[in-house]
């Protein structure tokens, strides 16, 4: 009982760092792949193409999150205006400013879209 | 296999110091990889969490006496339902249940952030851990769920017959999903602090698990009231016992912080009050943990284990010292980005809502803890009782109810008197015919119940308009028939329409709490068979008593050896309306000194409550038999000191007999009480509007609807 | 006045209410409270027509019932003696029993102590395990 307990423990423990330890073992074998190249060992750690898209990646998500909450706002005005919480002047100055921001984090999207496109794909 | 469990919370502190480390070294110097072992190990410590609580489970359902906690809370007799669940009934396995929850929904809102807010998830990373190493050392020192003794007794001393109800099983872990839940918040809250990025994302992040954790400490609330309502035999649902009231708390300020959010996004308004409301959910979480297990408080919950009440102050004190010094510092970054206009305006509705919310929280907690602060202050240790909690909480929900059907029709910025009248005439007209219902029927003794029947009225009246102008919008806008406007607007709006049957539930529960607080008549008296006593305009009758034998291996559910009860038969008017069957179950005890008969019965004794719920009104009978009636007395001693212990239940089947021919006098509890069942209704509208709020759009509709607003955004600007 | 003097003056104002509302509170939960006493110490103490919220052990062999009232005593937690016998009426919880820790509130009348209704809390025997909440009511 005592050895099945200890087998137990140690797969237990065995699966654990392996799952744990993941990510450390990917980023050693990147940097191991990159240090093979000069010109990359040379690039700042925040350059690092990995970096880079990482950022990319929550830049998107954050503008997606935001578009998300204006369209959700500008479609609660309208319905708060029919419904009589707004008055005409405030909903019309308020749903201005709203489809404006809105317009603003699509360009932004478009942007970066733009951005990801022409930036060099690494292997 | 105990080895294997208590190896399990080695391991799993070692994953907690580990990951506490890796991510704040990740998100210090910037090494994403490290930052994502952190959350790895959130996602490790909840698998070696459910491989630990598989351990137990299993160790309870194949009846491993060597276990401690099995041998304390279970036994071979216990039904399998209640042995899979007296998991949770022990101080050490309800700390296991707390950690391995904590776990899942940890790795839950990793999981659905791990796109997102690096640095925040990180530095919540490390807190969630640091909570889940805080519950989890607590198992490794003081209370371990996995020892053993050996050699291993022959039979457990069996779930307390207490507990022996399905709702009371479910109840720890719906509330403790409920308290772990709001610590998501918390730790995002300092994260999002910590990293001194507190912008919108952390909060969209979160509010789904405020969300979820204010839904669950609800049901959890809600079914410990009915089981003490229709299980226990006092007949009330609501005792302002220590325990509730440190559930209560964090619900109240988790409601505050739903409604204050909506400020925040959209006016930018009450960062500092957002943030320190979340902080202060989860520790007011955590101190509902600590009061429920550390009998700091004359509570009748007296979890003992005096040793953990110092980690847990510890715990607290740092929470506390630690949010208001994040607050503080970080208070800059707070500002708002828009101040208030009128105070009559739904910015200053939601306002006054959070603030009658905190204001209940602080009554009910300075009662709460009063024992503690009054022996701080004067020496002396003095409690406060219900008629305190009462004089000072029932006036706020008074407010609270109104405002729930002011806020959701007020107009945004500044309210002029046109559209206040064209918002108000409906709800205040709704109110005053309910008014003039009520004094027609002569419904005027109690004014309380009054006053909170009129705002209930003006609740209905307000979110009905709501309703039927939304419709109106909608078919003015998209020209649907009226039920499918409806259904469509609904659909569209789910947060703010769900959010109006939340309303809607809430005025119905408070109605049945009025109703059922102020009209009830109870009665306490000894009856006779033949006797009958009049209940409000009930009259019951005491028809013959019953006793039901069920011996030591029972398939019964409760397992008692011997129930007493009585038949009632209820009429009203010379009409039968029900009859009723309360009884009391004897349960064994270990105690030898009551005798081999003796203690066949000796144990707790637990009441089953007869009830007959209807939509008016509830009639609720409880009987207590005389079992230590002369006679009855008699025949245990005599069946003691004659027979042999393995046929002492020929002597419980005389008593039986005997009780059943001459039955001596019983006492009885009766309650009619109007309106009860509104609160369970009240529950489940909240519940269903919780459920349409929360629910997700599919995201092929969401796609569809982001295409026509983004053209529609673009037509708007075009034209202006 | 401007925009920000208004404010202030708001503010002012709010918390000012807040102040005296919270003072409010805490003074009356002073008197309206009830100080919890052992056996001895009620004894020693107890003035007639103070209520006391009474903590201890009850006595074994003490429990009377008499149609709607139960007799018994309560002793110190800790022993050592002191007894204080009550009448009690009203709802008696489950778990009540002798030996068991219970909450009562008493007051003085003559030189006997009568139980207040309904407010009897009887603590569970053992370790952790869930008991009922109070049975205080509203009566």
């Amino acid at each position: 009982m005592d050895f099945l307990i200890a087998i137990l423990t140690l797969a237990l423990l065995a699966l654990v760092v392996a799952v744990v330890g993941a990510p450390l073992r990917r980023a050693r074998k990147l940097r191991v792949a990159g240090a093979a190249a000069p010109e990359d060992a040379r690039q700042p750690r925040s350059e690092t193409p990995a970096a880079v898209a990482a950022r990319d990646t929550r830049r998107r998500d954050e503008l997606e999150a935001a578009r998300e909450a204006k369209y959700r706002e500008i479609r609660d005005a309208e319905l708060d205006y029919r419904t009589g919480k707004l008055s005409r002047e405030d909903y019309q100055a308020i749903d201005a400013d709203l489809r404006a921001e809105a317009i603003e984090i699509l360009n932004r999207l478009e942007e970066l879209s733009a951005e990801r496109g022409s930036r060099p794909r690494d292997a | 296999m105990a080895g294997l469990g208590f190896a399990c919370l080695l391991l799993a502190l070692l994953v907690c110091a580990y990951g506490i480390g890796a991510s704040l070294y990740g998100v210090r110097t910037g090494r994403v990889e490290f930052s994502e072992s952190g959350r790895r190990s959130v996602y490790a410590l909840a698998g070696i969490l459910t491989c630990a609580f598989i351990v137990l489970e299993v160790a309870f359902l194949g009846n491993d006496f060597a276990f401690n906690t099995v041998a304390d809370t279970s036994s071979r007799t216990t039904p399998a339902f209640y042995r899979a669940a007296a998991v949770w009934s022990s101080q050490e396995g309800s700390l296991l249940l707390w950690a391995w929850l904590m776990s899942l929904w940890s790795s839950l809102a990793l999981f659905l952030t791990r796109k997102r807010m690096r640095d925040v998830a990180a530095y919540a990373t490390a807190i969630m851990l640091g909570f889940g190493g805080f519950f989890v050392a607590l198992m490794v020192f003081y209370a371990n769920p996995f020892g053993t003794t050996h050699p291993a007794p022959a039979e457990g001393a069996g779930l307390d017959p207490l507990l022996r109800f399905p709702t009371m099983m479910i109840h720890p872990p719906m509330l403790y999903s409920g308290y772990t839940l709001c610590t998501i918040p918390l730790a995002f809250g300092m994260g999002a602090l910590l990293a001194r990025r507190v912008d919108a994302d952390w909060i969209k992040a979160i509010r789904r698990f405020a969300f979820a954790a204010w839904l669950f400490l609800g049901m959890g609330i809600l079914l410990g009231a009915r089981w003490s309502y229709s299980e226990l035999g006092w007949g009330g649902y609501w005792g302002w016992d220590a325990v509730e009231n440190a559930s209560l708390m964090p619900w109240l300020t988790g409601t505050a912080f739903l409604h204050s959010l909506m400020i925040q996004e959209k006016r930018g308004m009450l960062k500092v009050w957002n943030v320190s409301l979340v902080l202060a959910t989860g520790t007011l979480a955590i101190m509902g943990t600590f009061l429920v297990r550390s009998g700091i408080l004359n509570s009748i919950h007296a979890f003992g284990g005096q040793t953990l009440g110092v980690p847990f102050v510890c715990l607290i004190a740092v929470l506390i010292a630690g949010s208001i010094y994040l607050v503080v510092s970080r208070r800059d970054m707070l500002r708002s980005e828009h101040r208030l206009d009128s105070w009559l305006s739904r910015e200053a509705a939601f306002m006054a809502n959070n603030l009658v919310l905190v204001a209940l929280c602080f009554v009910i907690f300075w009662g709460t803890y009063f024992p503690l602060i009054s022996e701080a202050l004067t020496g002396q240790e003095a409690s406060v009782g219900p008629p305190w909690f009462d004089r000072y909480t029932v006036p706020l929900a008074l407010i609270l109810v109104l405002l729930s059907g002011i806020g959701p029709v007020i107009t945004w910025r500044r309210a002029t008197l046109a559209n206040a009248r064209r918002n108000f005439l409906v709800p205040i007209a709704s109110a005053l015919t309910a008014l003039l219902i009520l004094e027609i029927a002569g419904v005027t003794q109690k004014p309380l119940a009054l006053v909170m029947f009129c705002c209930a009225a003006f609740v209905f009246g307000s979110i009905g308009q709501e309703f039927f102008r939304g419709a109106r919008a909608r078919r003015a806008m998209a020209g649907e028939a009226a039920p499918l406007a409806l259904l469509a607007l609904v659909r569209r709006n789910r947060r703010r329409y769900g959010g109006y049957i939340v309303h809607i539930g809430i005025a119905v529960l408070f109605v049945g709490v009025a109703a059922s607080s102020s009209f009830q008549h109870a009665s306490e008296l000894g009856l006779s068979p033949g006797q009958s006593t009049r209940v409000g305009s009930y009259d019951v009758r005491y028809v013959k008593p019953t006793a039901t034998i069920t011996p030591k291996y029972d398939q019964e559910h409760t397992g008692s050896t011997l129930a007493l009860g009585a038949v009632l038969d209820v009429t009203k008017g010379g009409r039968h309306v029900t009859t009723l069957y309360p009884s009391e179950g004897f349960y064994a005890s270990e105690e030898a000194s009551q005798g081999s008969v003796g203690s066949l019965i000796g144990g707790q004794p637990v009441s089953h409550v007869a009830l007959d719920g209807g939509i008016t009104r509830d009639i609720w009978a409880a009987i207590e038999p005389d079992v230590e009636a002369p006679a009855l007395e008699r025949i245990i001693k005599t069946g003691n000191s004659t027979l042999p212990p393995e046929d002492g239940i020929v002597a419980i089947a005389y008593l039986a007999r005997e009780y059943l021919k001459h039955p001596p006098q019983a006492q009885f509890h009766f309650e009619v009480s109007p309106l009860v069942m509104w609160i369970w209704l009240g529950g489940f509208i909240v519940l269903t509007g919780a459920l349409i709020a929360i629910w997700p759009a599919p995201s092929a509709v969401r796609a569809r609807v982001f295409a026509r607003s983004r053209a529609r955004a673009v037509r708007g600007l075009a034209r202006a | 006045m401007n925009p920000s003097r208004k404010r202030t003056v708001r503010l002012v104002v709010a918390l000012s209410v807040a102040v005296v509302l919270a003072s409010a509170l805490i003074y009356t939960s002073f008197s309206a409270a009830s100080p919890a006493l052992t056996p001895s110490q009620l004894l020693r103490q107890a003035q007639p027509g103070r209520s006391y919220q009474l903590t201890g052990t009850v006595v074994a062999g003490s429990v009377h019932r008499e149609g709607s009232v139960l007799d018994f005593s309560v002793e110190d937690r800790a022993g050592g003696g002191s007894e204080v016998a009550l009448a009690y009426t009203g709802v008696v919880p489950d778990p009540f029993h002798e030996g068991r820790e219970v909450i009562v509130s008493v007051e003085k009348q003559g030189d006997r102590f009568i139980g207040e209704e309904n407010s009897l809390i009887t603590k569970c025997p053992s370790k952790y395990k869930t008991a009922p909440p109070s049975e205080n009511q509203n009566s």
